[in-house]
C-alpha cells in the first residue's frame, strides 16, 4: 500500500509547528520578564526597567548573557547524560504543544486549516505521557551532575511529580467521564456548543488540577527540586550557560503549556465568552473569528500565567513531608471522591 | 525543669484546625494581600535620574577649601590628622617660597595631602578640628572603583576649584551654582 503523501498538508503542519514553537519561545522569553515585573510590583518595587523602554529589552539582555557565559561540563559528570538532561527537558516541554487546539479552522488559499498540530483522539493521554517524560530531564540532569545536591533535588523532583501526577490523572478522569472524549478539540467544541465551561461542572476537579499543575511545573509552593536554601540550586546547580538557560526556559514553557491545557480543558479553550461563534462566523467570516478565538485563548493563558506568578510571590515553599502528605493523603482521596461523585451523578442523570 | 527567670513563655503548639489544614482559605487571604500591594505607592525611586535629598548634616567626600583670592587655606598643621579616629589623613608640609604667595595663604602649606577614603568613616572630626576652615565634608560620596589605590584621594582630587579661574566650578563645589549663575546674570545685565 502506498501512503498518500499530502505535500500541502505537510507544509501547512510544518509552518504551524514553527509558528507555535517560535511563539512559545517568544512568550516564554517575555514570561521571564513578566515574572520579574510582577514580583517587583507585588513587592512594591519597580522591576526591571533599564533595558529599553519599560525594560522591554531585558529578556534579550538576559538571553545574550546566558549565551555568552562559559560552557562548563564538570569533569566527573557523565558527559552525554549531562548534555541530554536539559535537551530532554526542553524537548518534552515543547512536545506537549502539539495537541493543544490553538484556534478554530481558518480558510487560506482555498484550504481549510486546523489551528492544531495534531488532533489525535487521545490528546489528553498524550499530554500525560509527554509531561511525565519531563521528569527525566530533571532526573538525568541531576544524576549526571555527580553532585549530591543535584541528586537529592532530582530524587525530590521525581517523587514529587509522580505523586502529583496520580492526583492530576484522577481529577482528569472525572472530567473525561463528563466529556466522554480524550480529544482536546472535541472537548473545546463541546464547551462551545453547550456554552458551559467545564470549570462550572468540575470546580473541585479544576482546583485539584491546578494544584497538581503547580507541582508538575515545579513552581512555588512546590519548587522543592530547586529549593535554593536547602539544595543550593537544585538539579541545575552544575549547569551553566545555555544548558542552564534550557532548564530555566523549559520551566516557563511548561508553565505556558499547562496554562494552555487548563484553559482548554476547563475554560473553553478558544471559546469567546458570551459569543455565539457560529453566528459570528457567518457575518464576519471564519478567519476573523478564528483569530479572535486564538487571542481569547492567549488571554486565558496570560491570565493563568499571572496566577502562577501571583502564587509564587505569595506563598512560601512547603516542607517536603507536608508536600507528600498533601499529595497522597489529601489530593488523591479528594480526586477519588470527586471521581466517584461525578460518576454517580452521570449515572443518575442517564437513568 | 525549674525556670531561671519569670519571663519564660510557654509556646502552645495546637494542632492545625480543619480550615488551616485545607490551606486554601489562608492562601486566598495571602493572595488578596499581595494583590492589594500591586496598587500601593512604591517607595522605590529611579535612582540615577531621581535622587533623594540629603539631610543638611550629611557628611560626604572632603574638600580642601580656598579663600576668596583662590589661595589654599590649609597650613599643614596636622590637627585634622590627629583628630581623625580612623587615621585616614596623611600629609607632608612644605615652606612657602616668596613667589608662591598667591598660591598659599600661610607660610607653611601641605605639599602632599592624602585621605584614604576606604579608612575614613566620614565622622567629620577633621572638619571640626581644623583651625583654618580648610577642610569640609561635602554632599557627595566616593564613587565605586576597582582598585584600592584609587580610593586614596590626593590634593588634586580634594582641592576645591579656584574661584578666580573657574568660578562656575567653584560655585558648584560649594553647592551654590544656581545662586552664582543668577548673580552673574544680574551682573552682565547691568
Ligand atoms: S571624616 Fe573623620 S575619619 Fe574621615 S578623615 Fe575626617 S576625621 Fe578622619
Ligand atoms: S586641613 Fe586644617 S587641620 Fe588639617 S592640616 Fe590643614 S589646616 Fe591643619
Amino acid at each position: 500500500m502506498i501512503l498518500a503523501f499530502d505535500t500541502l498538508l505537510f507544509l501547512e503542519k510544518f509552518i504551524l509547528i514553527v509558528v507555535v514553537i517560535l511563539a512559545a519561545l517568544g512568550i516564554a522569553l517575555y514570561t521571564t520578564f513578566a515574572e520579574r515585573k510582577v514580583a517587583g510590583i507585588i513587592q512594591d518595587r519597580r522591576g526591571p526597567n533599564r533595558a529599553g523602554p519599560f525594560g522591554l529589552l531585558q529578556p534579550l539582555a538576559d538571553g545574550i548573557k546566558m549565551i555568552m557565559k562559559e560552557e562548563i561540563i564538570p569533569l566527573t559528570s557523565n558527559k552525554w547524560l549531562f548534555i541530554l538532561g536539559p535537551n530532554l527537558a526542553m524537548i518534552t516541554a515543547m512536545m506537549t504543544s502539539a495537541v493543544i487546539p490553538w484556534g478554530n479552522k481558518v480558510e487560506l488559499f482555498g484550504r481549510v486549516i486546523d489551528l492544531q498540530i495534531a488532533d489525535i483522539n487521545i490528546g489528553v493521554l498524550y499530554i500525560f505521557g509527554v509531561v511525565s517524560m519531563g521528569v527525566y530531564g530533571i532526573m538525568i540532569g541531576g544524576w549526571a551532575s555527580n553532585n549530591k545536591f543535584s541528586l537529592l533535588a532530582a530524587i525530590r523532583g521525581a517523587s514529587q511529580i509522580i505523586s502529583y501526577e496520580l492526583a492530576m490523572g484522577l481529577s482528569l478522569i472525572a472530567l473525561l467521564m463528563y466529556t466522554g472524549s480524550l480529544s482536546m478539540k472535541t472537548i473545546v467544541e463541546q464547551q462551545m456548543s453547550t456554552g458551559v465551561w467545564n470549570f462550572f461542572v468540575q470546580p473541585l476537579g479544576f482546583l485539584l488540577f491546578i494544584v497538581c499543575a503547580f507541582a508538575e511545573c515545579n513552581r512555588t509552593p512546590f519548587d522543592l527540586p530547586e529549593a535554593e536554601n536547602e539544595l543550593n540550586f537544585g538539579y541545575h546547580q552544575e549547569y551553566s550557560s545555555m544548558k542552564l538557560g534550557f532548564y530555566l526556559f523549559a520551566e516557563y514553557i511548561n508553565m505556558i503549556i499547562s496554562s494552555a491545557v487548563m484553559a482548554t480543558l476547563y475554560f473553553g479553550g478558544y471559546d469567546i465568552p458570551f459569543v455565539n461563534e457560529a453566528a459570528l462566523s457567518a457575518s464576519w467570516g471564519v478567519n476573523i473569528v478564528a483569530v479572535l478565538g486564538t487571542l481569547t485563548l492567549l488571554a486565558k493563558i496570560v491570565f493563568f500565567l499571572f496566577v502562577f506568578m501571583w502564587v509564587r510571590w505569595t506563598i512560601p515553599r512547603f516542607r517536603y513531608d507536608q508536600l507528600m502528605d498533601l499529595g497522597w493523603k489529601k489530593m488523591i482521596p479528594l480526586a477519588l471522591i470527586n471521581m466517584l461523585i461525578t460518576g454517580a451523578v452521570i449515572l443518575w442523570l442517564n437513568k | 525543669m525549674q525556670a531561671l527567670t519569670n519571663r519564660v513563655k510557654v509556646l502552645e503548639q495546637k494542632p492545625m484546625t480543619l480550615l488551616e489544614r485545607m490551606y486554601l482559605p489562608n492562601i486566598a487571604k495571602g493572595m488578596a494581600i499581595t494583590f492589594g500591594h500591586m496598587f500601593k505607592k512604591r517607595p522605590t525611586i529611579n535612582y540615577p535620574e531621581q535622587k533623594r535629598p540629603f539631610s543638611p548634616v550629611f557628611r560626604g567626600l572632603h574638600i580642601l577649601n580656598r579663600d576668596e583670592e583662590g589661595k589654599e587655606r590649609c597650613t599643614a598643621c596636622g590637627l585634622c590628622a590627629v583628630a581623625c579616629p580612623a587615621e585616614a589623613i596623611t600629609m607632608e608640609a612644605a615652606e612657602r617660597k616668596t613667589d608662591e604667595e598667591h598660591l598659599y595663604r600661610e607660610e607653611k602649606y601641605a605639599a602632599r595631602y592624602e585621605i584614604n577614603m576606604l579608612r575614613c568613616i566620614f565622622c567629620g572630626l577633621c572638619e571640626e578640628a581644623c583651625p583654618k576652615d580648610a577642610i569640609y565634608l561635602t554632599e557627595t560620596f566616593a564613587p565605586a572603583n576597582y582598585t584600592r589605590q584609587s580610593f586614596i584621594y590626593g590634593k588634586p582630587d580634594l582641592l576645591i576649584p579656584d574661584p578666580k579661574t573657574q568660578p562656575d566650578a567653584f560655585a558648584q563645589a560649594q553647592g551654590k551654582l544656581e545662586a552664582h549663575k543668577a548673580n552673574m546674570k544680574a551682573k552682565n545685565e547691568q
